[in-house]
């Protein structure tokens, strides 16, 4: 019989964020978005800056998440992120500075621009926003 | 015997120094147990990053990455994470000590040393002395994050990469309780040999999203950060343990030195009471 839930851990290095049950989880994997049922096959992969969603029945959580990994087993996912935020603990202004900033870097056409690192900055601001701002 | 008027002046000063020891160690009571918060909260982190990368070195069997492999040992970088204040005791003293034995100990079979130093008091000592010195950082104080552990951690990595050195090691004060600290030396390039699963479980296999090599090639170097994060945490927690501790025997002898003064200062004007009645009696029987 499959497990009826996935028991969900998420852990940044300074600490625990989340430690409980869900019934679906979504990942930002690093080709793609990953979503996960229980008793999903057991899975490795490299997590890009996204968000990450856990649904427990009606009530789902966002975090944010910047690169990290997650092992998934069939009852069980882990996500060791290097930084990871819930909604509350984003800070709005400085994602919008940091928006304005990478988007001008962008606009500019400067030759020496690093445009990975531009377009990267540009898109965690993006999601730390949208984050936040959907709480 | 000596006059009260000092006695009391001096009772007086000891009395302002207690009062400094003492608020000293309330303030490391409440930084240490900011610190042990934050250790606590790392563990989780720590221990899951271990059990993947075992559990993903058991799975791969032949692994070969740069961070694993082991070379000729002809340059060796200490990295030595000291504290950036005094006033807690034999903590840095204990470690420097060690760091020098550590050092003089490769110099005998004839390896290059250089330091990587992390605290202002590591830093004051060495910087005297005839040492090869890579890097330093001093005032990291308490407030310490990750994104700093990550700084420290890939200047190593580089250095280590690069063919600058040819191994790491790490040595800090562990927290083993608030009474004592244990210092560590640890290796933590090249990476030692990952501990095996046990070989009886069942390895489920995994999917990988990713090229296995490269999760390692990721995990790896975030193994480092985490190592070197968790030292840093470590000793900054043993660092207000200690001072706590020893500001706590300072304020109990600076107790112990007032009652002395105090009972002193009471014999000095016993005496001098005595000896004033003394000088009466004896001048009224003079009269008779």
């Amino acid at each position: 019989m499959l497990p009826q839930s996935l028991q969900v851990e998420i852990v940044s290095p300074e600490k625990l964020l989340f430690s409980g049950t869900a019934t679906f989880v979504s990942v930002p994997g690093k080709d793609g978005c990953l979503g996960i049922l229980p008793g999903h096959a057991p899975l490795l992969s490299e997590l890009q800056a996204g968000e990450i969603v856990i649904r427990q029945g009606e009530e789902s959580r966002r975090f944010f998440c910047r690169e990290g990994f997650v092992e998934v087993l069939p009852h069980q996912v882990s996500v060791l992120a290097q930084v990871a935020e819930k909604p509350e603990e984003i800070d709005l202004p400085r994602a919008q500075k940091a928006k304005e900033r990478a988007w001008n870097r962008l606009q500019s056409k400067s030759t020496e621009l690093d445009y990975a690192r531009a377009c990267a900055s540009l898109r965690r601001a993006l999601i730390r926003i949208q984050i936040a701002s959907s709480r | 015997m000596a006059n009260v008027l000092d006695i009391r002046r001096r009772i007086r000063s000891v009395k302002s120094t207690q009062q400094i020891t003492r608020a000293m160690k309330f303030v490391a009571a409440a930084k240490l147990r900011k610190a042990q918060e934050r250790m606590f909260l790392a563990r989780p982190y720590a221990g899951r990053m271990i059990k993947v990368i075992s559990s993903l070195a058991a799975r791969v069997e032949t692994i070969s990455h740069p961070l694993l492999e082991t070379r000729e040992d002809k340059k060796v970088e200490l990295v030595l994470i000291t504290g950036d204040k005094g006033l807690c005791g034999a903590f840095n003293s204990n470690i420097i000590r060690m760091a020098v034995d550590f050092l003089e100990k490769q110099k005998d079979v004839q390896k290059d040393m250089q330091l990587n130093l992390i605290g202002k008091k590591g830093r004051d000592f060495f910087r005297r002395r005839q040492y090869q010195i890579r890097t330093e950082t001093i005032n990291l104080a308490t407030g310490i994050t990750f994104a700093q552990a990550k700084v420290l951690a890939d200047s190593i990595i580089e250095c280590y990469s690069g063919g600058a050195v040819d191994s790491v090691y790490l040595l800090y004060n562990e927290f083993k309780s608030v009474m004592q600290q244990r210092i560590l030396v640890e290796k933590i390039l090249p990476i030692q040999r990952l501990p095996q699963e046990e070989k009886g479980s069942i390895l489920t296999e995994y999917i990988y999203e990713q090229d296995p090599a490269q999760i390692l090639s990721t995990l790896l170097p975030q193994h480092v950060i985490t190592q070197v994060y968790h030292a840093l945490i470590e000793s900054a927690a043993a660092e207000q343990a200690a001072r706590m501790t020893s500001m706590e025997a300072a304020t109990k002898n600076a107790g112990e030195m007032i009652d002395h003064l105090t009972l002193t200062m009471n014999r000095a004007r016993q005496a001098s009471i005595t000896k004033e009645l003394i000088e009466i009696v004896s001048g009224a029987n003079a009269l008779q």
